[in-house]
């Protein structure tokens, strides 16, 4: 098999998964192709026992606190290979090898010793063992030919992987601004300098040029014709993209939403949605606010919105209801505990106001602004986040018009808000007006709920919104 | 004014930008910088990059800083285990994870933080430390202080005023340690003490001490006096001119990368998820209506997420497949109690709907997060 191994190094060296029987694959992703080539009829590499290099201060011993790397990986020169701690000392031990992980002498917490093995690494035979003392450079590879290439007067650092990856793409390694530690060339260094290169080659593109389709069918062969002219050129260097894939297991807090959705979709939902001319809202507020300021409390809209659902919930008990497991029995729910989702880092978490029906506008403000300051703090209680009865999600606040919001179980609606709009609109005489325009869409429960019910609930609250005055009339 | 700070930006840029043995400097032997920034992770995120990306060789580095107020643990340390993590969300105090070993220190606004930087080879620190002791005592010589073995220094021979830790690279190393002017002791007390029982774990322990300001000692003494102090004993040491750059740690220009390290150091991951493994052995009492429950609660925490959980229920208190549920879904998640609190608020919504149930699952679930 290794016999095979040995031909010319053009026709091979892109054809790297046939090839990989004596090397596990983690060794190929370090592209150390050379070798391969190399090792033709010679035993696979050789075993250098790394020693734990002196620490200073006359230290003997250290403890071993984390490994970065495990057995079977590969590692370059310069790479992280553990954290030792000595005496209020963190101390970083990186290679001073290219190669392969062979063992590691100690665990997680174990003493190790000053001038003893601390792991095994197998390296490429071809390139020999480098002196004992911790150099800065090591001898490149002899066959490769980009071997120091020179920055007025001083070698630049890069590691082998490095280096080949430039000389596939034609790039001086004196041209490539290196960040890594002591101005040492990375893989991301060569790969942004190469985005730079092909984003010259492309010719602007175009898509600005294209001619909108016409309804007529002669427009149609002129269109490939159009489009002949503008094929970008093909580039000539190879695009390397190196990202990769990740993938994380689905665990906490975000575990828990995947069972809740997942309930909640059983739900069958329907859809209610509507326009609220706001122009009278946004009036009232603004000569409320400073009041409120004065109680040193922030009066946004929300508390109309769910001071005004409240009201509309007296009269539709049935929307803050629950439907139990077996659809047998609905429970009415005394309180109107109204949930507003909150957009946190952690994503979105619904706290509720207790007993909208028995607050004031101003003490649903107050404790709206109580669970915002807990919410970003990440400091919500359990009693804030649970007992929730109806939600309403003012999405407005990001951005759009419209949405299908999700019912929360054990809840049987849920109303999404979009943001303020000024739209023209037209008056009872027939004239155009500006108005502040907001759209609301309601989800709700089709097992217990109807659309009527819904659409009469919409219309209470819109009434109160549109017309804050009427809200004076109803409030307990 | 603003020519002389321009002047000195683009020298410092020089200095920080230039690759080895390119750069004449007219300095040399040293350089001494300050942050104008109070924010823990910005400056312990300028420590990393003078550490990963400045050339030693030549001249070596003093920073001086100041934080708001933080709490900021070793490298290999446990939070758990080495402050009241709840007294430090209520009074919005930082915790900061350092990239250096050793304990836990409280740090405010009248604490100094001294931060030497080294090639590897030159890694000095009992040096250091006779260094900052030799000026405090130019600058009040009635000052009784001296360094100890353990690399702490003492003030009256029994209180600790500065404590040192270090992080050696492969060609760089810096020791950096902290100096105690006028820093609030009744918060250092308080938020250094854990409440957290039933905690095993090898991480690296903190020694406590008792500590002194040195305001207590000399009323007169500020923390710029002793910065100033400090700074000077290092210009002559070094043979440099006794000059200080001002350095801001937001400035992306001059240090490129910088606002990638400040993040990572405030990720919980970095913060919290770095700590060395530790289980949790310990009884939650709860009161439930008439009776006391004695619950045992065992749970191991593995890169900051709870790896198994066992909570020693009297049988059928709740249903066994709530029970499954909960130990479940916090298998895997973090050992946080926001994270926690979302988790089972939201497990709540799919559990049948029942008073006496609910109510004991809060219960459980308030206590079980009293121990994050």
């Amino acid at each position: 098999v290794c016999i095979h191994r040995v031909r010319s190094c053009s026709s091979i060296r892109f054809i790297k998964s046939k090839y990989v029987c004596v090397f596990d694959k983690s060794a190929l992703k370090f592209s150390h192709q050379q070798r391969l080539f190399r090792t033709s009829a010679v035993s696979c590499g050789q075993i250098v026992q790394f020693k734990l290099s002196d620490i200073g201060e006359g230290i003997t011993e250290v403890t071993v606190k984390e490994w970065y790397i495990k057995e079977g990986d590969s590692v370059s020169q310069f790479d992280s290979i553990c954290e030792v701690q000595s005496d209020k000392a963190s101390v970083t031990i990186t290679s001073r090898y290219d190669g392969v992980i062979r063992k590691l002498h100690y665990s997680i917490d174990e003493i190790a010793f000053v001038g003893k093995p601390l792991v095994d690494i197998e390296i490429d035979a071809s390139k020999g063992v480098a002196p004992e003392e911790d150099v800065v450079e090591t001898p490149p590879m002899s066959h490769e030919e980009h071997t120091h290439q020179e920055i007025k007067g001083h070698k630049t650092l890069a590691t082998p992987a490095v280096r080949r990856l430039a000389m596939e793409n034609n790039i001086k390694l004196s041209e490539v601004v290196g960040t890594g530690k002591d101005n040492r060339i990375l893989k991301e260094d060569i790969l942004n300098y190469l985005a730079k290169q092909t984003g010259a080659i492309l010719p602007p593109s175009p898509k600005a040029e294209i001619v909108p389709p016409l309804r007529k069918t002669e427009a149609v062969p002129a269109a490939p014709k159009d489009k002949a002219r503008k094929i970008p050129m093909p580039v000539s260097r190879p695009i390397v993209f190196s990202g990769k894939d990740k993938t994380e297991p689905v665990t906490g807090f975000q575990k828990a939403m995947v069972k809740t959705m997942s309930a909640a979709l059983k739900i069958p939902h329907f859809g209610y949605c509507d326009e609220i001319d706001l122009t009278q809202l946004v009036q009232l507020r603004e000569e409320l606010k400073p009041l409120a300021e004065i109680r040193g409390v922030k009066l946004s809209f929300m508390p109309f919105f769910i001071k005004a659902a409240s009201l509309g919930l007296l009269q539709y008990p049935i929307l803050n209801a629950s439907l139990d497991e077996n659809c047998q029995n609905v429970t009415y729910k005394a309180s109107h505990n109204i949930g507003v989702a909150m957009d946190t880092e952690q994503g979105l978490i619904v706290p509720n106001v207790k007993n909208v029906q028995v607050c004031s506008v101003f003490d649903i403000a107050v404790e709206l602004n109580r669970l915002q300051s807990l919410g970003s703090a990440g400091q919500l209680g359990t009693s804030d986040l649970t007992g929730g009865t109806f939600t309403l999600s003012n999405i407005g606040t990001v951005g759009g018009t419209y949405a299908k919001p999700v019912i929360l179980p054990p809840e049987v609606a849920i109303g999404a808000l979009g943001k303020i709009q000024v739209l023209p609109r037209f008056n009872g005489k027939g004239e155009v007006f500006k108005a502040q325009i907001m759209n609301v869409s309601w989800s709700a429960d089709h097992r217990i709920i109807d659309g009527a019910t819904m659409a009469r609930f919409s219309n209470l609250w819109k009434s109160y919104l549109e017309n804050p005055a009427s809200m004076l009339l109803d409030l307990k | 004014m603003v020519l002389q700070s321009l002047k000195n930006c683009l020298w410092l840029s020089c200095i920080l930008r230039t690759p080895k043995a390119c750069f004449r400097s007219t300095a040399s032997g040293g350089l001494i910088i300050q942050s104008v920034s109070n924010d823990v992770y910005q400056n312990l995120a300028v420590e990393d990059w003078i550490h990963d990306h400045m050339d030693l060789e030549k001249q070596q580095v003093l920073f001086l800083w100041r934080n708001s107020p933080a709490v900021v643990i070793g490298r290999h340390q446990n939070p758990w285990q080495e402050c009241n993590l709840r007294l430090l969300r209520q009074k919005n105090i930082k915790l900061a994870r350092r990239r250096s070993g050793g304990g836990t220190v409280y740090h405010d606004l009248g604490n100094i933080n001294l931060t030497f930087f080294t090639t590897r080879k030159k890694y000095q620190r009992m040096e250091n430390l006779k260094l900052i002791v030799k000026a405090l005592k130019a600058l009040r010589p009635q000052l009784d202080i001296h360094v100890t073995d353990r690399y702490d220094i003492l003030l009256d021979r029994q209180y600790k005023i500065s404590g040192t830790a270090a992080k050696l690279g492969r060609t760089s190393a810096y020791h950096h340690c902290t100096l105690l002017c006028n820093a609030d002791k009744f918060v250092l007390s308080s938020v250094l003490k854990s409440p957290y029982k039933g905690l095993k774990s090898n991480a690296t322990p903190s020694v406590p001490a008792l500590v002194k300001n040195l305001f207590e000692e000399d009323p007169s003494l500020t923390p710029e006096m002793l910065l100033d102090a400090i700074a000077k004993e290092y210009a002559a040491q070094h043979q440099i001119d006794y000059h200080i750059t001002v350095i801001n740690p937001a400035d992306e220009t001059l240090l490129p990368g910088i606002s990638n390290k400040t993040k990572e150091l405030q990720t919980w991951e970095w913060v919290y998820g770095k700590t060395p493994k530790f289980s949790v052995s310990t009884s939650l009492n709860m009161t439930y209506k008439d009776s006391v429950l004695d619950v045992k609660v065992n749970i191991d925490v593995k890169h900051g997420r709870i790896e198994v959980c066992n909570i020693d229920l009297p049988e059928q208190w709740l249903p066994p497949g709530l029970y499954s549920e909960l130990v479940k879904n916090l298998t895997g998640s973090k050992f946080c109690p926001n994270e926690t609190t979302t988790l089972v608020t939201t497990l709540l919504r799919v559990c049948p709907q029942d008073d006496e149930l609910h109510s004991r699952w809060s219960l459980l679930c308030e206590n079980m997060i009293m121990l994050m």
